[in-house]
């Protein structure tokens, strides 16, 4: 099978040459232009480098747990489980029970999800499914837009554009024809749970939406393309070939939302009106664990004081901890996969 | 998805029908109603903001209570300052972290690591300040524009590290085989051929990092904890632009309220800057004439 | 002159999936070597155990004796070392996206430490012109980066890249199968010419290609070096039935 193309190939000696290093006509001694000198040791000390980096993360954790348990402690000693179901927040008598703000956190948070979420999937089924191929970039970018403003400029606008808005006209509306409820019962100040609730919800559907869409978009094509063989309208595939599978995902995102809104911190304590009560009407004043901490820190007179506020802290802490990770669960059996972007 | 002709839709019922449509003006309106409060805040913040920003409210500290005038460029520059120790910690370690997790990090303990990492993104702001509170303003008994940073820093980290290892992890391992082929140490491979060929992603990550934190208030409360005058020294409370407008916003001084609303624009309008150039880096494509 | 490899009993597994079994085997100085065999025969295995890649692959591991001159490979030399005396051609062309064609060529000198100016420009050009590239790229050199070329160009910067470190052993892995007929024909030309200097070992699948090239031939078939002898031998009287097979076509 000799082949001819580029000349036949030299015909090997006998045995096969073995030798070291060589000389080239350049002068230039082959093999051996770069130093031998192993650089193992640089290996080792960047591997060490990089690998503190990453346990630095397990230690931020380890010591964010470590700083809330011990300066915690002596608030814990003083009350006890009881700091989280008794109703008094009196600094003056050092009386410190959580209540309060628990309940404002849980309250406000839940109003944001009941006006957020039926926004934030609906932008996002439009956004994936609906939204002709040029609006798509432009939709997406602007609810980015939404999620990189800052809380206190949101606490702001809130406070001089939206709390009006709620004192007069929202709030007389609310209180005229709903106000068999009992939940809008009271002077309409404008300030208060409501207005949390309106904010935070405005705050958390960028994030609810973006996860959304990256679960929706995570059903294959093939689901959709199914369905609609079966004869279903666009929504009807949506419903049954996206949203179904899509399902625990969604979840997930709402979840997701609802962690970022118990963590809510400056916009939340601009309009709620930072008084430790407990009320059934959604216009009157509360507090949330957050703010309680954002106000009343740097001012805290008295060790057990701070060390309550810190108590707060750590529960705010372990809450959040446990929401976000269920969240995660949930959007990653949809996506199977790494998720490095960050929930921006 | 508009399917013209679709047969399938002759066959189909004129309440499926309207549905439909119902479904299709419902999730419009739902995009419209989201915008309103994007342009509101927008719209707001440059028709309060833009007549107040002036050259004086750039150079000026603020004067004292109830005088007309002054400036936060005390706070401007304290932001600054804050950000940029914030930056000096949180940018090394997270690319160092990042690094690890796309080279060395493929197994168990990377796989915690990286989940540890987005827990700590989940930690709330408020909480995060509490932290730094106790290690950096009991320990040096005050509050500082460190403590400030530290906290900050923390904030960055979990951001950087997962955008730094996806970036790495774009590199195909083919220009990494090249790099051992030629007898390219592993700790220079990763240096100069991988994380070179992933510049332009890691850098977006680190500015999507500064963004985010750039607008921080609530970790800054009481360990910068803000101040009326200049400061550059690492070791005193500093002023820092989100809590100006903060403390301004809350106050009960109409001129107070009104450079509140002017600071509000200058950060809001430092933050798109950010997120812009971001995205026209994205545009350009991460990894550059990879086939 | 380049150096001979002798190879004893190597042995290679893809955790527990054993991919080589073993190979002995003597690659002569100064000439080319063809390694020869259907898909998943082990034959990019074998060629990269040659240089330590192998074991680049979590849980790859490497069992035997290698030595490339007087360097044993495996049993105490560090794998960077063995690496930077063999060169290595990939099957797809992989030049470093950001560098420019200079610092392509350069980065196997430049990265491990060697910073003479007017001698990288000098091993810069010898190189280049080595691998025929000289004339297509010499205006461009710092201008234009690694990835702009064409395929063919590409494959040919990075055959100039493995030349600059100037190793004893050149390791082909398929280097044209990615290309054109064109492309592919300047390469093998390349071939020709660089086994002057050098001792090539080139991977191919294709069979005219090898008996083009190479003196000599190896025929892996599941992970086994089945013959090894002339090329001329394997290709008209070849010793084992299923080296006959293979090249009249019958399976691979």
């Amino acid at each position: 099978m000799a082949d001819h193309a580029l000349g036949a190939p030299r015909l090997p000696g006998p045995e096969p040459v073995v030798g070291g290093p060589s000389r080239e006509a350049g002068g230039i001694r082959r093999g051996s232009l770069i130093p031998d000198s192993t650089s193992q040791w640089a290996d080792w000390a960047f591997y060490g480098a990089m690998l503190a980096c990453g346990v630095s993360v397990l230690v931020l954790v380890g010591l964010i747990v470590y700083e809330l348990v011990t300066k915690g402690q002596l608030a814990w000693h003083a009350f006890g489980w009881k700091f989280f179901f008794t109703h008094d927040w009196d600094p003056v008598n050092d009386q410190f029970g959580a209540l309060p703000f628990i309940y404002g956190t849980v309250v406000s948070s839940i109003l944001a999800l009941i006006l957020a979420v039926p926004l934030a999937v609906g932008v996002a089924v439009f956004i994936t499914e609906m939204s002709p191929r040029w609006l798509r970039g432009g939709l997406a970018f602007t609810t980015e837009l939404l999620a990189a403003i800052p809380s206190v400029i949101f606490g702001l606008w809130a406070i001089f554009v939206l709390v009006p808005f709620l004192r007069q006209t929202v709030e007389p509306l609310l209180a005229r024809y709903f106000g068999w409820t009992g939940l809008f019962e009271g002077p309409p100040y404008g300030i208060g749970m409501l207005a949390a609730g309106v904010i935070l919800a405005i705050m958390i559907i960028p994030i609810i939406s973006s996860i959304t869409r990256e679960v929706m978009t995570a059903v294959s094509q093939q689901q959709r393309e199914g369905v609609l063989a079966l004869g279903a309208t666009r929504w009807e595939m949506i419903r049954m070939g996206v949203l179904r599978n899509a399902r625990a995902g969604i979840v997930g995102a709402i979840i997701l939302g609802l962690g970022r809104a118990l963590g809510e911190t400056m916009a939340v304590t601009m309009v709620i009106g930072n008084r430790p009560e407990i009320a059934k009407s959604l216009f009157a004043p509360g507090y949330t664990m957050a703010s309680v901490i954002a106000n009343e820190f740097s001012e805290a007179t008295g060790n057990l004081y701070l060390s309550s506020l810190v108590e707060v802290g750590l529960a705010l802490f372990l809450v959040t901890i446990v929401v976000n990770i269920l969240a995660q669960l949930l959007v990653w059996t949809v996506t199977r996969g790494t998720r490095a972007r960050s929930h921006a | 998805m508009r399917r013209k002709g679709f047969r399938g839709d002759e066959g189909v019922s004129l309440w499926r029908r309207f549905v439909n449509h119902g479904v299709t003006l419902a999730a419009a309106g739902a995009v419209v109603l989201v915008l309103v409060p994007l342009f509101a805040v927008f719209g707001y913040l440059v028709y309060k903001g833009i007549g107040s920003v002036n050259w004086a409210f750039l150079t000026q500290t603020p004067k004292p209570v109830g005088e007309a005038g002054g400036g936060m460029a005390n706070a401007i520059g304290g932001s600054v300052l804050i950000l940029g120790i914030a930056s000096l910690v949180g940018v090394p370690v997270g690319i160092g972290a990042g690094i690890y997790l796309a080279e060395y990090g493929r197994g168990r303990f990377g796989d915690f690591i990286r989940f540890t990492a987005d827990v700590l993104n989940g930690v709330p702001s408020i909480v995060i300040g509490i932290v730094a509170y106790s290690l950096v303003v009991l320990t040096q008994k005050q509050f500082s524009a460190l403590a400030g940073g530290v906290a900050l820093a923390i904030m960055m980290i979990p951001t950087i590290t997962r955008t730094t290892e996806e970036m790495l992890l774009l590199v195909p391992t083919n220009v990494r085989e090249a790099a051992y082929g030629l007898g390219i140490a592993r700790w220079r491979t990763t240096i100069s051929i991988t994380l070179r060929t992933a510049t332009s992603g890691v850098i977006t990550g680190v500015m999507l990092a500064f963004a985010r934190v750039a607008g921080e208030t609530a970790p800054l409360l009481f360990t910068a904890f803000g101040n009326q005058y200049w400061n550059w020294k690492i070791n005193q409370p500093t002023a820092a632009l989100p809590l100006q407008i903060f403390t301004y916003a809350i106050s009960p001084f109409e001129e107070w309220h009104r450079q509140a609303w002017a600071g509000a624009l200058i950060l809001i309008i430092l933050i798109v800057l950010a997120i812009t150039a971001v995205r026209l880096a994205a545009g350009r494509g991460m990894v550059k004439g990879v086939s | 002159m380049g150096v001979g490899i002798e190879v004893e009993r190597l042995n290679a597994w893809f955790g527990k999936t054993q991919a080589l079994h073993d190979i002995t085997m003597s690659v002569a100085a100064n000439h080319a070597t063809a390694i020869i065999g259907p898909s998943g025969c082990g034959k990019s295995t074998f060629v990269r155990c040659l240089n330590r890649m192998h074991e680049t692959i979590p849980g790859a591991r490497v069992e035997g004796k290698v030595s490339i001159g007087d360097l044993q490979v495996y049993n105490g030399t560090s794998a960077t070392k063995v690496r930077r005396r063999v060169g290595m051609v990939f099957q797809k062309p992989n030049p470093f996206p950001t560098m420019s064609i200079y610092d392509n060529v350069a980065a196997g000198l430049k990265l491990n430490g060697f910073r003479n100016r007017r001698e990288l420009d000098e091993i810069v050009e010898r190189s280049l012109q080595q691998s025929a590239l000289w004339d297509e790229v010499k205006d461009k050199l710092r201008k234009q980066s690694g990835a702009s070329l064409s395929g063919g160009q590409q494959q040919r910067l990075c055959i100039a890249r493995a030349l600059a470190v100037q190793p004893q052993v050149l390791l082909m892995d398929e280097p044209a199968s990615a290309l054109d007929p064109i492309s592919t024909g300047k390469i093998e030309d390349l071939i020709f010419q660089l086994k002057e200097d050098y001792t090539i070992v080139i991977v191919t699948h294709n069979m005219q290609q090898a008996s083009r090239v190479a003196e000599f031939t190896g025929f892996f078939l599941l992970g086994e070096l089945i013959e090894f002898d002339k090329t001329e031998k394997i290709f008209t009287t070849p010793s084992d039935k299923r080296t006959e097979d293979y090249i009249t076509g019958r399976f691979g």
